[in-house]
């Protein structure tokens, strides 16, 4: 009895030690842990990715199936005024927010990391426009914006006698792309400014003091010191800010839906309009496909243009 | 985080990381720095008291500025926000918001852990290469994957149902968690991770009893972040979603509330108020974390 009992339990601590030894060894482990995050990435974004290329030349609508048609739909589009329209507008959208978010965002980290009090505090007030669901923040715009009962015209006509007429905000074209810009201006200051803030942290202040000695004033040491310690830092945040401006949705949609008479739109707000509501599937992935060369060549740019610092997660980098 | 690369010096207070000697007498500083600030703070945060005070606004107060002064409100209503708990979905729309989001996080969470541990822990070979990869992912936008992503939830069947935004926001989550967690795990020492395996822990044991304790601050982080992106998340929502009872806040909202020419601003600012107050609660909470996490993913 005994030595049956012993028996059974070796046999278990080696099934045991089996599955053990199994979940131990390491390619077998490493293709589990990886399973899961590659099994989501591969099935809905990159096979996605694919077939939006593929999509791209053919002429698939909603509920047909589409035949591959070649570049037909990129040639009616560089045809299609709203369509070049749009691109002018996201470019234009992309420098002067980027430019805006970043000189501002700049100043303000610069204004941040003074000796203030309070600083945690307001460091988490500033936060705010960042975190607040960004539709919802645009439809407080869109409401600012109002033709009859926008806040800043009553500011401008009724209050400080500046100007005789209320604005139009979104019923002109210029005033449209603008207004759209400071929103989105609004929105991406605190991304900025929190992120300049972690980086100008990290400089030490004997550098200062060392500058300071040779005679440097406050704007050669910003210039000389301060700006190359912070590029590498600014160079990632320029990336991920250019991108993401660049295929903005939210703000657009929410505000303008790409109004007044398609004058607004950029060009993930034309390629959802012609793509899900309109139905032309094929269009609005050759839209979408066309944002990729520039997408591409901003990232590259803002990435190896400004710093040479290799990717930071291998293990001899700096 | 900014502790650790001060290295050196790593017991800096403010008055002794500012350094040099401040030449400012209090005028100068007023101008060039409280005055800005302040700038700073009443253009970011107007928005948010407009949106309040509007949606407490009576009608009669909302359309006159004549008579009444738009920037305070003389008798306060909660007719908006009670037209919009009572007569429309939104509780509704605020439970389908939690969930997805709560469920994609979850999910997410579990694949990144365990991704970001086979990456930074059982380093193999390409294991760097692997990273890229799911770096470069992070990088690829929402906007230019939602038709073909339509496409594809329609031939799944998953049309219309939340299980179609609950199975595509892990593909922004997850790039941004695993990358986050790289970095936290890289900061646990290897060797605690040695000892417990000499005695005798299996490697999901270790990782189960020893890393992920450790790396809670990075769990919670990513955790908090990856709810508030599901929650902001917009164009799935409006691409694949569509009847009214089983939209997200911020479509909802949007698509909902207004209706034809007349617009409802009391009642739309009031939606826009209730929708930012959860994720607003949340961060008022882990503000910390938040910050950690936003700069530690630019950082890392």
């Amino acid at each position: 009895m005994a030595i049956a009992a012993a028996e059974a339990r070796t046999v278990h601590s080696l099934q045991h030690n089996w599955l053990v030894r199994l979940f131990d060894y390491k390619p077998f482990l490493i293709f589990l842990c990886l399973l899961p995050a590659a099994g989501f990435l591969l099935v809905f974004l990159s096979y996605p990715l694919g077939l939006g290329i593929w999509l791209a030349f053919t002429d698939t609508r909603i509920g047909r199936v589409g035949h591959f048609i070649g570049f037909e739909n990129f040639e009616s589009l560089w045809y299609d005024r709203v369509f070049i329209t749009s691109v002018w507008n996201t470019l234009l959208y992309t420098g002067v927010a980027t430019f805006g978010k970043f000189a501002l965002g700049l100043w303000l980290a610069l204004l941040l990391n003074n000796h203030l009090p309070f600083k945690s505090l307001l460091r988490a007030i500033i936060l705010i426009p960042w975190i607040v669901p960004t539709v919802l923040s645009a439809i407080a715009f869109w409401w600012i914006y109002d033709p009859q009962f926008s806040i800043i015209s009553y500011v401008l006509v009724d209050v400080l006698g500046w100007r005789d007429t209320y604005i139009d905000f979104l019923g002109q074209p210029w005033p449209a792309r603008f207004s759209l810009m400071a929103a989105n201006i609004w929105r991406g200051i605190p991304f900025v400014a929190i992120s300049l803030l972690a980086g100008l942290q990290t400089i030490s202040p004997s550098l200062y003091e060392a500058a300071m000695l040779d005679g440097a004033n406050s704007w050669q040491r910003f210039r000389h010191v301060t700006l190359p310690m912070l590029m590498p830092i600014l160079a990632v945040v320029l990336t991920f800010s250019v991108l993401f401006t660049f295929t903005d949705f939210q703000l657009v949609y929410a505000i303008t839906r790409g109004g007044p008479v398609n004058a607004t739109h950029l060009m993930a707000t034309l390629a959802f309009q012609r793509g899900i509501p309109g139905g032309q599937l094929g269009e609005g992935a050759a839209i979408a496909v066309a944002m990729i060369p520039f997408l591409v060549m901003a990232t590259l740019f803002s990435y190896f243009g400004l710093s040479r610092r290799k990717w930071q997660q291998g293990e001899d980098n700096d | 985080m900014t502790d650790q690369t001060l290295g050196a010096r790593p017991h800096l207070t403010d008055k002794e990381r500012e350094g040099v000697i401040d030449w400012s007498s209090g005028p100068r500083r007023f101008i060039t720095l409280y005055l800005p600030l302040s700038l700073f703070l009443l253009v970011l945060l107007f928005p948010f008291y407009w949106m309040a005070i509007t949606a407490i606004k009576p009608n009669a107060e909302l359309l006159d500025y004549k008579n009444n002064n738009p920037f305070w409100v003389k008798s306060p209503t909660l007719e908006n926000i009670h037209k919009l708990l009572f007569q429309t979905d939104y509780p509704q729309w605020l439970w389908t918001t939690m969930m997805v989001a709560a469920v994609a996080t979850a999910l997410s969470l579990f694949s990144s852990v365990l991704a970001a541990y086979a990456i930074q822990r059982l380093r193999f070979k390409g294991s760097q290469y692997v990273g890229l990869a799911i770096y470069l992912a992070y990088l690829v936008p929402p906007s230019i994957l939602f038709i073909p992503l339509a496409t594809l939830i329609f031939q799944f069947g998953l049309f219309d149902s939340p299980l179609a935004l609950i199975l595509t926001y892990p593909t922004f989550l997850i790039p941004f968690c695993t990358w986050l967690l790289i970095g936290y795990f890289k900061s646990i020492p290897y060797e605690l991770e040695e000892c417990a395996m000499i005695d005798g822990a299996t490697r999901l044991q270790t990782l189960w009893r020893i890393t992920l304790p450790l790396a809670m601050p990075g769990l919670i982080s990513a955790g908090i972040f990856a709810f508030t992106l599901s929650w902001n998340e917009f164009i799935y929502a409006l691409a694949f979603i569509q009847s009214a009872e089983k939209k997200t806040v911020p479509v909802a909202v949007l698509t909902q509330l207004v209706e034809g020419d007349v617009y409802h601003w009391g009642s739309l600012m009031a939606g826009a108020l209730l929708g930012s107050i959860p994720v607003a609660i949340l961060y008022s909470f882990f503000v910390d974390y938040y910050v950690a996490s936003m700069t530690g993913a630019v950082k890392e």
